[in-house]
């Protein structure tokens, strides 16, 4: 098998991920991936042309040795390809179902020169689930314990990731967490039919099994300080606490019964799950037969929108006020979610909620949209077409335009460094903070970003504590 | 899991629990809240804690059962568990010397307003309490509230007890027998929050109530529990629960408690037939 051509390599064409049907699963939360059998994941593997100087990994966050593990893969050494993988990736089964490839590993990969991209993250999320699915669970060795205590504030990839790392250290481990589940958004934001959340629990599991002591219904600034965390025996902090704050449009009738943020509305879904009310206790909006619209065009609002149909929504529209090309959503989400039924509104801005007589929301008055020059972000900006304005009527509204920084440590924490859109101020290197013992990472120092960029934030500040201890 | 180390009915129901909380009997100031669920299953809801003990660890929360949540809780006795419980949240309430204070609760808002009231009268205020209830037994904590305040007058709809008609009509014989007030607190239902807030609102005093939205993570995270006072959005979570009363809007705050209605209809509907059909088998 090995012995195959390059030419025939380039011949394979890129393996389709097996879905669950897209009329069927508009209807239910199991996952949409089904994940690849054994058979495509090796023809997949078989796909890479083992560059010598791969440059995929140059695309990755963390540099997984993307073709050493493919190799292990295409040589069905499964197990072997998961080892791989976690030397450099501690949370394969999650990142191989959310990353966003196409812009990362992928856009690099050789192969797409031509034609398609290597599939990497379907193999990286084969060999995760395969190893779960085919092994107890095997610990790692942990370093002798050095008696040092760090206190870790949110359970997210940034705080998992660290509380992971600093174990295998030989350091006594504490992952503080407001919520009373954890996982961050893993758990909240992100819905079942794209991360299961027992692939989340069972990544969690093993920390504890590797003696990580995790604390929930914590919110620290109230609970406990960060100074308090110093002062009672933690001999350093790591605040991974996200980006919790969610914006609104601020326009006319915003207040209405039935609009929502999206961490609102998918937290009453995922974490509450409301979506199986009564059994569950939790509420939310009766989408069945309505129209609901959400506002955006990043992760979130795909995965809003796509929850909305799932519980029933007549229409679901995304209102998106650039054009398609510029939508931040992973390239995936937005094909699952035109598959699914979800009508795209691009080009359009929302100016005021319109309420009946009983402050519930009827509809929406949009402005059409035209692309002028590109502003600072390097897209082209969107500009109000004057006069273009009209109504859509909608039942529900979801806003999903992004999360500022949830301002609770940055006011319990006087003598913490934030910058002026409160996020926190680290070192890049180390993740230090302009408070000793102190550092942060994830979104609450990028603002929202990606699990992956979490993660890795997460494992850059484990190494540095573990060097700020043994100086210590 | 947190214990409830005592729990009994102080009205018809209205439970008093007290739950060992130690993090949070430490920490908690008057006006701040927890955010309880009761089981795997449960809905997450706010309650301001009325009382702690530091000594002991725990803290007290008193419970109307108007829903499904708070009825399940209200089933709940001595010696049983509450899984999750969160705090203290929200600001504390911000106590000052203002010369007289009169506190008022209307329901079980009384039992929200007796932490606020002893932190006046601790902060060194005359303090007055008009504590309201539909009728004799629906007015609490009489006896907690004259340990503190210097004047305290039950009020009944019905005239069962003590001074006959509202909370406001009491009130406003206080202001227009002439006595100096500074400050009023009110808190109960938003009906009668708002009627505090028109009664002072002609004479200047400065007024406070605590507002009851719905909420979900009670750390300003979802936005749910957003208000608007002084025609801006405010989470009250994080930025409450207290405000200005003459700066809230009522009509909003009242509409929006109403999103769920027909479903936790439907939700209490089930919770009550399944508690009769456990009732009528323990029978036969
Ligand atoms: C709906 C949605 C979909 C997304 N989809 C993708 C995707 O497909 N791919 C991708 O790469 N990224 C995606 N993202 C972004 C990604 O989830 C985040 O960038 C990532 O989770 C950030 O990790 P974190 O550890 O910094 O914070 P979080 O995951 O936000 O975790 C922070 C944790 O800290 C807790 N916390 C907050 N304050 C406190 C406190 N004071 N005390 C104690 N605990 C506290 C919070 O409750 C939370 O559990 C998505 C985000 C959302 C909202
Ligand atoms: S760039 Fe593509 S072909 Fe080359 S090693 Fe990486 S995945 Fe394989
Ligand atoms: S309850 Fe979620 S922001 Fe206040």
């Amino acid at each position: 098998m090995n012995e195959i051509s390059k030419k025939d390599r380039m011949k394979i064409p890129r393996q389709p991920m097996p879905e669950q049907d897209k009329l069927e699963r508009r209807t239910n939360f199991s996952e949409v991936n089904l994940g690849f059998t054994e058979e495509l994941a090796k023809m997949e593997a078989l796909r890479c042309l083992q560059c010598p100087k791969p440059i995929c990994i140059e695309g990755c966050p963390v540099e997984v040795k993307i073709s050493e593990f493919i190799k292990l893969v295409s040589e069905g050494d499964f197990l072997g390809a998961a080892q791989k993988i976690k030397e450099d990736n501690l949370l394969p089964a999650i990142c191989g179902r959310v990353c966003p490839q196409e812009e990362q590993c992928e856009v690099k990969c050789v192969v797409g020169k031509k034609g398609e991209p290597v599939a990497i993250g379907r193999l990286e999320r084969f060999v995760a689930d395969f190893e779960r699915e085919h092994t107890e669970l095997r610990l790692p060795e942990l370093k002798p314990k050095t008696g040092k205590r760090v206190a870790i504030v949110g359970s997210g990839p940034a705080g998992l990731s660290c509380a992971g790392d600093l174990i295998q250290m030989g350091h006594e481990v504490t992952v503080f967490e407001a919520l009373h589940e954890l996982g961050g958004v893993l758990i909240y934001g992100i819905p079942e039919f794209r991360l299961p959340k027992e692939i989340v629990k069972a990544e969690i599991n093993s920390l504890r099994a590797l003696g990580v002591e995790f604390v929930t219904n914590a919110v620290i600034g109230f609970t406990d300080t960060v100074d308090e965390l110093l002062a009672n025996d933690y001999d350093a902090v790591f605040i991974a606490v996200g980006a919790g704050l969610p914006y609104f449009l601020n326009i006319e009738g915003e207040n209405l019964n039935g609009v929502y943020s999206s961490n609102e509305f998918l937290t009453r879904v995922n974490l509450m799950k409301a979506y199986r009310f009564p059994e569950f206790d939790t509420p939310v909006f009766n989408c069945k037969d309505k129209n609901v619209a959400v506002f955006g065009g990043g992760n979130t609002a795909m995965d809003a929108v796509r929850t909305s149909k799932r519980l029933g929504a007549k229409n679901a529209y995304i209102i998106y006020r650039r054009s398609d090309v510029e939508m931040p959503a992973r390239k995936e989400e937005i094909h699952h979610a035109k598959e699914e039924g979800i009508e795209f509104i691009l080009l359009a801005n929302p100016k005021r909620f319109i309420g009946d007589e009983n402050g519930w929301l009827k509809g929406v008055e949009l402005v059409r949209m035209e692309l002028g020059e590109p502003d600072a972000s390097g897209r082209r900006k969107p500009i109000p077409i004057e006069g273009s304005e009209y109504i859509l009527d909608i039942d529900m509204a979801v806003i999903a335009i992004g999360n500022g920084s949830n301002p609770i440590i940055q006011n319990t924490t006087p003598d913490l460094q934030f910058n002026k859109w409160g996020n926190i101020s680290v070192n890049e290197e180390t993740m230090e903070t302009s408070k000793k013992g102190v550092f942060a990472g994830g979104d609450i120092v990028t603002g929202g970003a990606t699990v992956i960029l979490a993660m890795g934030a997460g494992r850059k500040a484990a190494k540095a504590i573990n060097e700020y201890l043994s100086r210590s | 899991m947190y214990e409830i180390i005592k729990a009994e009915f102080i009205a018809p129901s209205v439970k008093k629990f007290i739950i060992k909380a130690p993090k949070i009997a430490q920490k908690r100031k008057a006006g701040q809240f927890v955010i309880i669920r009761i089981n795997e299953n449960g809905e997450r809801i706010p309650l301001t804690i009325a009382d702690s003990d530091k000594e002991l660890g725990t803290i007290t929360i008193i419970v109307q059962g108007v829903g499904k949540t708070t009825n399940e809780l209200n089933q709940l006795t001595t010696g049983s568990y509450i899984t999750d419980v969160v705090g203290p949240l929200g600001k504390a309430s911000h106590i000052e010397n203002f010369g007289t204070a009169v506190s008022i609760g209307g329901g079980v808002g009384t039992a929200i307003a007796f932490p606020t009231a002893v932190a006046l009268k601790d902060a060194g205020n005359y303090t007055i309490a008009i504590i309201g209830g539909r009728t004799k037994e629906f007015v609490i904590l009489e006896d907690e509230m004259k340990k503190v305040c210097d004047e305290v007058y039950p009020t009944t709809d019905d005239g069962s007890y003590g001074f006959k008609g509202f909370v406001t009509a009491k009130l406003k014989e206080l202001i227009d027998s002439g006595r100096k007030i500074d400050f009023v607190l009110a808190i109960g239902p938003i009906p009668m929050m708002k009627a505090v807030a028109e009664t002072t609102r002609p004479y200047g005093i400065k007024t406070v109530v605590s507002l009851n939205p719905i909420m979900v993570d009670g750390t300003g995270m979802c936005g749910g529990c957003r208000a608007t006072v002084d025609n801006k959005t405010v989470f009250v979570c994080v930025d409450g629960p207290e405000f200005d009363a003459h700066k809230v809007d009522f009509a909003t705050l009242e509409r929006r408690n109403k999103t769920y209605k027909e479903m936790e209809e439907t939700s209490y509907h089930s919770f009550q037939c399944h508690i009769d059909k456990a009732f009528e088998e323990a029978r036969t």
